[in-house]
């Protein structure tokens, strides 16, 4: 049996990807997906420390995330679409319009 | 029946309010009817309580009427209340009578105007202030009627207010009015201060308990009297009732011939106990009523315009009212305002006539010769001058005759000499109005010939009434050397006068004293019959002879100028110079600057909001990282 320690590991280094694929790409649907990628680390620390510990309660929250993921794309997608059928654009520094 | 004269200022008011009200969708008759009938029934009233009075005997004055306590604090308490003595009974009677037959008269001169329901609704207003004024029993409510009729003073002198002069005018007297106000509020409150009511029976007890120090009745003597010569144009601030001309003719006759500016001596005649108490302020009244009289009549000699002639008049003769209120007889001085009501709002009415007769020509340059048009007028105005000239058995003659002895009497010559004087310039100057007007070559514009005509019965009839009264009032106090007992007048005001000073003076150099008067003012009639019937170019040859009395005399010793010059113009360079520095630069830039100051600050804060996800997500990641480590160490 693996020890959950790797799996915490791979979670974060995942999670810190997410991070600095969010913070240097440009456009709106990579930067989506570095979010996507964000959830899936953290599900996947749930999944390891539940398995470890050996309750239930961790697997189902993982259950809620990938739900709650699924619907998020939809919007967020369909946020995108309408953005760039405005705009003509997806990128993040053409977009501006809430600047103070 | 006596106890119902606390209703007597109430009608007016009641008409002053339905006019107020419906005023503009009544027709004109009604509106006529209403403002008529309220005085009516004051005058009835009036009478009834007069009669009663009579009746009652002196221990019984003054009668008082508690209508509600208005101001209930601790330690100071002021009462609505009325009361009605001789002096309050003489002056209700002058301001209902000859109210009432000014409003008649109104109906008549204002037929054409296009605000009538708003001037009669003045006017009931006016007769209301005024009623209380006379009436009230204590000094603050006074106050109250004494601002009333100031403020209706300024509506009506203003009433024709699309002509500038007139909205000048109006306001002129307004501020000029509050000066001397100030001043007599001033003195209410030192009398609140050290007697602590301000009921004329309390202030009277006070003093002659001797519990107040003759220096301190001497302040609020002169405070008060300062009141007094804003509300009855006295020197120094007489200025504003020349201009107060500018309103129509029956105000003029009304309030700033009649009432209104004889309040003043109203007021001195009823603070009697302190002005008899306070020799020096009784001297000042008595030098500057001397001195207006004197002053004021020299003015009155070179003005072309009627109704100018005849406000110079008013505030000499007012002045002759403040030397016998001076002297200690305020009898005489109260004499002189009642016969002065009757006589002075004739002239004025007589004067409104003529220019209605001429289509509103005032200019006495532009008439002449008008006696054969005029059959009522004439003579109406020829009485009122003859009355006012002091010329024997007018009532002028006994008043002015009574003030001038007491002045004598009191060994106060040289008010005395100024006095006689005066009568000499008031029959020059009536005179040579009557001739200018009345007499000589006809002067009038063909355009204003074409409709001329006597005026229409409802403003004649007041005019013969008022020349009647002109004729006999000064029958109500005959001197003593025509019989002993027929000075009625000054024996009815007895009770109130009690502290007055009063001199007997022998028979023989009561007689002379009348003589002088009665022969100084023929003199004067026969000197204005020289120089503007016998020789009309005499006035002429005079002024270009003297042109620098001529003409200091015409621009009215250029006092206008002089005030302008010394209080208004700094004050109003001082006003600017507050706006520009205080109000543009301190006021207005803490306000604006508050303003700026949230909007730079905001700006500030704005450079946060950069509009850019990733700002906003580093911000939150931050956030989300410095919690956790507080958490987890």
């Amino acid at each position: 049996m693996i020890q959950p320690i790797y799996f915490i590991i791979l979670s974060l280094i995942i999670f810190v990807l997410g991070i600095i694929a969010f913070f240097i790409k440009r456009d709106l649907i990579t930067m989506f997906m570095a979010v996507e990628v964000m959830l899936n680390a953290a599900n996947l620390a749930f999944i390891a420390l539940t398995k470890a510990i050996g309750i239930i309660d961790g697997q189902i929250i993982v259950l809620f995330v990938i739900t709650v993921a699924a619907a998020e794309a939809a919007v967020g997608l369909a946020i995108i679409l309408l953005i760039f059928r405005q705009k003509k654009t997806i990128r993040t520094e053409d977009i501006q319009v809430m600047k103070g | 029946m006596t106890e119902i004269f606390w209703m007597i200022p109430f009608f007016p008011a009641l008409g002053s309010l339905v006019l107020v009200l419906l005023g503009h969708k009544l027709s004109k008759k009604h509106v006529s009817f209403i403002a008529c009938s309220t005085i009516f029934i004051s005058l009835c009233i009036s009478v009834i309580s007069f009669a009663g009075l009579l009746k009652i005997g002196a221990e019984n004055y003054p009668l008082v009427k508690k209508l509600f306590t208005w101001i209930p604090t601790h330690g100071f308490k002021a009462d609505f209340s009325l009361q009605f003595d001789p002096l309050s009974a003489i002056m209700v009677l002058i301001v209902t009578v000859v109210g009432f037959l000014i409003h008649i008269y109104s109906t008549g001169y204002m037929a054409e105007d296009k605000s009538y329901s708003r001037y009669f609704a003045y006017l009931n207003l006016f007769t209301f202030a005024m009623l209380i004024l006379v009436m009230a029993s204590n000094i603050v409510l006074m106050f109250v009627g004494w601002e009333g009729v100031g403020l209706c003073s300024y509506l009506l002198i203003g009433f024709w207010f699309e002509k500038h002069s007139a909205a000048q005018a109006g306001k002129k007297a307004f501020i000029v009015n509050r000066i001397g106000d100030a001043a007599f509020l001033i003195g209410i409150l030192f009398i609140f201060f050290h007697i602590g009511s301000g009921e004329f029976t309390a202030i009277n007890t006070a003093i002659s308990r001797g519990s107040i120090s003759t220096g301190f009745a001497t302040v609020v003597g002169i405070l008060l009297f300062a009141g007094a010569t804003g509300k009855s144009a006295q020197i120094p601030l007489y200025v504003w009732l020349p201009d107060a001309m500018e309103g129509p003719t029956p105000v003029s006759a009304f309030i700033h011939a009649a009432t209104m500016v004889t309040a003043g001596v109203y007021m001195v005649a009823r603070m009697n106990f302190l002005y008899s108490f306070s020799g020096t302020a009784s001297h000042i009244i008595a030098f500057i009523g001397a001195l207006t009289a004197i002053y004021a009549a020299t003015m009155a000699l070179t003005q072309n315009d009627i109704k100018r002639v005849l406000a110079y008049s008013t505030i000499s003769q007012i002045g002759y009212m403040f030397i016998g209120c001076g002297v200690g007889a305020y009898s005489a001085g109260m004499f002189h305002l009642y016969t002065h009501a009757f006589f002075k709002s004739l002239l004025f009415l007589a004067a409104g006539s003529v220019m209605h007769a001429l289509s509103g020509e005032a200019d006495m340059r532009k008439m002449g010769g008008l006696k054969k048009y005029l059959p009522i007028t004439y003579p109406a105005f020829l009485i009122g001058a003859i009355a006012i000239s002091g010329i024997p058995f007018f009532s002028g003659f006994f008043s002015k005759d009574a003030i001038l002895t007491k002045a004598f009497t009191n060994g106060q010559y040289f008010v005395w000499t100024i006095g006689v004087l005066g009568t000499i310039l008031t029959a020059f100057y009536m005179f040579r109005l009557i001739f200018l007007t009345f007499h000589g070559k006809e002067r009038i514009t063909p355009e204003a010939k074409m409709l001329l005509h006597e005026s229409p019965p409802v403003m004649t009839v007041p005019l013969v009434i008022l020349a009647f009264f002109s004729v006999v009032a000064g029958y109500a106090g005959v001197p003593a050397v025509f019989g002993k007992k027929l000075d009625w007048f000054s024996c009815f005001l007895q009770p109130i006068f009690s502290r007055g000073r009063e001199v007997h003076v022998s028979l023989g150099a009561e007689l002379a004293l009348i003589l002088i008067s009665s022969f100084l003012a023929i003199l004067g009639l026969y000197l204005a019959y020289l120089s503007y019937i016998k020789r009309p170019q005499f006035p002429h040859t005079f002024a270009t002879r003297f042109p620098f009395i001529y003409r200091l005399l015409y621009n009215k010793y250029y006092v206008d100028e002089a005030y302008d010059a010394l209080f208004v113009r700094p004050l109003v360079r001082g006003s600017e110079q507050i706006y520009n520095k205080f109000d543009l630069k301190i006021i207005d830039g803490a306000v604006n600057e508050t303003a700026s100051a949230t909007g730079s600050f905001g700006k500030l804060i704005c450079y946060l909001q950069t509009g850019f996800i990733k700002d906003y997500a580093l911000v939150f990641l931050l956030g989300v990282a410095l919690f956790l480590g507080y958490l987890l160490f």
